[in-house]
């Protein structure tokens, strides 16, 4: 199984599309803290405009960590595509160049090759995630430096002190990699159906787009299968943002608000990636190679 | 001599309506260079793919090695190579990053020197390390060839080997299946629509049409033209055929092969004069009685349409 | 008997007067319905006669506009103001004297002040101050080891705050799927707590101008 995923990791990185993703990530983080470091101010002003004019907020509000937030809502919108990219392409690519039938008459079961892809293609996830935390913390961390995490959600505010900030960012890309982990398994699923990537690739986005706004629209039929589809999970990092607090409204420091939506969410994911999985290698044992 | 090869009553339908390959039932022995003959789309590739378990079969079985295919597979494909239709690799890798992964897959550990000479054996040294999507349709079959032997196997499955290649191209790939087979001992099953190249290089050859087997046998027996084949016109082919199965004319009557539209006799061509005079005297209504001095002809004939590459 | 109110302004003001300048250290709460905030160190720093600064020991700090920066000193730092006095109110087992100070000066922040004084102590123990441009607010203060200054062991400043909304296209949060809040919530979220608890003091010691730029 390990020289079955270093060869596959060895043509992952070997090939030149695989950099697309890592260079669109450094691309898209490095306008972002461009921008915020040339307007950071005027952004803030529009952000606390309602604020301020009650309170005077003293402090780095603009600091590495709040820069990294913004940019994590922004980009786990958009990384799936990346994702899919690669995810998509690991069997229909293989049965698009012909590929496929000579791995298939080696001597492994087909689940085992499956299983193989599947691994590389999650440590190809992981990497492209590390990377993004990489950029999006480290170089915001460096660029704005730190001080306490200012949030301001949509009806109440979270502040954050600096030295209780990095541990939720471990769990936040620790819980996105798992999502992302999810966005994979789809598109891997999906591979199987055709002998040319671009079909899935497109599938995969439009199943994440569709699902995203069925997850959002506040719709009384929606309701009612918003907790099943994954992409109403996949924003639970969030949830590490968010911080209980005492009878008298003081801010519990280390704690979370609903850890029990982060296990939940966690759960929903984690059970997708394996049905996903599963599912894949249920259709893949028994299909006729004609490529 | 041991079955290398056993296939029984072999079947595949794609939905309902179509049959790619119909009750074929055929052996490959040891050391055979086996020729699979068929025009395009006569069912020879979906064959070798239900070989290689690419396909899963309707019905029928399969034996490789003598044992079954799928429940040894594993076993079964340590032993096999193979090039499927048009040559597959890694155009975006070189030769040999291609053929260094390709041993990896098979499970086979090789030094850098050992791949470099294997890619030696089939002419592509001098471009190891150049992208493979510089290479010509002769060089990536040869390459193809390479990753199909890198793991020394004893039976190896050329499908359509010679397509694409010039007559130099054509010739190397010959030379190289005689080598493996007389040199190295191997059993090399290929497969054309070309009956000239098969005749070269194949000791026993079938020929397929929509997925039936037409003929099989020794190539030195089909070619003789002392057990020629010769193809009977009368006036009612089936009522023709049952009466000769009761006469002595029985065992020269190729049943699988006669049809409605024609009788197909393996005989002697001196007995033919015989033959004509014992049919009028049954009543059968002669039309025409013609020998094959080829097995080129019969297969055009049978066949049907003309060959392409 | 009853000291005039002018009278007691002055035994108040000549105490807060003891204090050119002051270093504290201490702790401050910030209570606000739609703000999770955690307790945070403080530094607080005064000089005579109205320059006061809280810094926070690194982080960011909330702080209602515009009140704590007025300060009990700079309340009655002027002598330009009209006092009234507004009779007596029993706060606990307390007597409090009420006086009401209305700045002369036209260009005044402060509206109006009104201070609920200790006679016997002569310390201010809860002050309302209405501004023009910041709303009223309220201290409360509480005192210990340092009432000989005048100054307090506990300060709460109750102000109004608007109520907090942000579209969910701003804040890119469309799973949002908060209920609009009642009437309770909405009432509670205008108005706003921030708690000072002063640890030590370290009074006349000397602070550098700079500290309040």
């Amino acid at each position: 199984m390990f020289s079955l995923v270093q060869v596959e990791l060895y043509k992952i990185f070997k090939r030149p599309r695989t950099y697309i993703a890592f260079g669109a990530v450094a691309a898209l983080i490095g306008i972002i803290q461009f921008g915020l470091k040339l307007d950071g101010k005027s952004y803030l002003d529009f952000m606390l405009n309602d604020l301020s004019s009650s309170l005077e907020i003293d402090g780095k509000i603009l600091n590495g960590y709040l820069v990294c937030y913004v940019m994590l809502q922004l980009l786990l919108v958009h990384v799936p595509l990346l994702i899919a990219l690669i995810a998509a392409d690991m069997i229909s690519g293989e049965a698009n160049m012909g590929t496929l039938r000579l791995l298939l008459i080696k001597p492994y079961s087909r689940a085992t090759l499956l299983l193989a892809k599947f691994i590389a293609a999650i440590i190809y996830t992981l990497m492209l995630l590390v990377w993004l935390a990489i950029l999006a913390l480290f170089g915001s961390m460096l660029l704005f430096g730190t001080d306490d995490m200012f949030l301001l959600k949509t009806s109440y505010v979270v502040l954050l002190k600096e030295s209780d900030v990095f541990w939720r960012y471990i769990g936040a890309f620790g819980f996105a990699a798992l999502a992302m982990t999810t966005v994979a398994s789809l598109g891997f699923f999906l591979s199987v159906f055709a002998e040319n990537s671009i079909g899935p690739i497109v599938a995969t986005m439009s199943v994440i787009v569709f699902f995203t706004i069925l997850s959002t629209l506040n719709i009384p039929i929606f309701n009612l299968i918003k907790p099943y589809l994954f992409t109403t999970h996949m924003i639970g990092w969030k949830e590490f943002f968010d911080i209980k607090v005492n009878a008298s409204n003081e801010a519990i420091i280390g704690s979370i608000q609903n850890p029990e939506k982060i296990i939940k969410a966690a759960l929903v994911l984690f059970i997708h990636t394996i049905g996903f999985f599963v599912a894949t290698v249920l259709v893949f044992r028994k299909k006729d190679i004609l490529s | 001599m041991s079955s290398v090869i056993q296939v029984q009553g072999l079947t595949k339908k794609f939905g309902h309506h179509f049959t790619a390959v119909n009750d074929l039932s055929f052996s490959v022995n040891k050391g055979d260079v086996y020729g699979f003959l068929g025009q395009n789309g006569a069912g020879k590739s979906t064959t070798i793919r239900m070989l290689l378990s690419l396909i899963t079969p309707t019905s029928g079985s399969i034996e490789i090695f003598g044992m079954p295919l799928q429940a040894n597979r594993a076993a079964i494909m340590q032993n096999i190579g193979a090039v499927i239709e048009k040559p597959a690799m890694y155009e975006y890798l070189t030769a040999y990053q291609n053929l260094k992964i390709f041993s990896a897959l098979s499970g086979v550990s090789k030094t850098r020197l050992q791949l470099l000479h294997e890619l030696d054996v089939v002419g592509l040294a001098a471009r190891a390390h150049d992208l493979v999507r510089t290479f010509s349709q002769g060089m990536k079959q040869r390459l193809a060839i390479a990753m199909a032997m890198v793991n020394d196997p004893q039976l190896i499955l050329l499908d359509e080997p010679t397509n694409g290649l010039d007559p130099q191209g054509i010739a190397d790939i010959r030379n190289l299946i005689l080598q493996l087979s007389r040199v190295q001992g191997k059993t090399v099953l290929v497969s054309s629509h070309l009956l000239s190249e098969i005749e070269q290089v194949a000791t026993r050859l079938i020929i397929i049409d929509k997925g039936c087997k037409l003929v099989e046998g020794d190539s030195k027996d089909l070619f003789d033209t002392s057990k020629s084949v010769v193809a009977i016109q009368t006036l009612n082919n089936i009522e023709a055929t049952k009466l000769l199965m009761q006469t002595s004319w029985a065992s020269h009557v190729l049943i699988d092969r006669s049809t409605d539209k024609e009788i197909c006799m393996q005989l002697d061509e001196k007995l033919l004069p015989t033959l004509h005079k014992n049919l009028v005297e049954m009543g059968i209504g002669v039309l025409s009685v013609k020998p094959m001095h080829s097995l080129e002809d019969y297969f055009l004939r049978i066949t049907s349409t003309p060959s392409y590459v | 008997m009853a000291q005039d109110a002018a009278q007691l302004i002055k035994k108040v003001k000549a105490k807060l007067e003891l204090v050119d300048n002051y270093e504290a250290t201490g702790v401050m709460k910030t209570d606000i319905a739609f703000i999770k905030a955690p307790i945070g160190k403080i530094k607080i720093y005064f000089r005579k006669p109205n320059l006061f600064k809280i810094k926070k020991e690194g982080g960011i700090s909330l702080l209602p506009k515009g009140g704590l920066s007025v300060n009990l000193s700079s309340l009655i730092a002027s002598s330009n103001y009209t006092t009234i006095d507004a009779g007596v109110q029993d706060v606990g087992d307390k007597k409090l004297r009420i006086v009401k100070l209305l700045p002369n000066e036209e260009i005044s922040d402060v509206v109006i002040s009104t201070l609920y004084i200790n006679e016997k102590e002569s310390l201010i123990e809860k002050a309302v101050t209405t501004t023009k441009e910041n709303g009223t607010y309220t201290m409360l203060m509480n005192y210990g080891a340092y009432s000989n200054y005048g100054l307090p062991d506990k300060v709460v400043f109750e102000f109004n705050t608007k109520n907090y909304k942000l579209p969910k296209g701003i804040t890119l949060e469309f799973e949002d799927d908060s209920k609009p809040l009642s009437a309770a919530q909405q009432l509670k979220n205008k108005k706003g707590r921030v708690e000072i608890s002063y640890k030590n003091y370290s009074v006349n010691k000397g602070v550098p101008a700079a500290i309040f730029n």
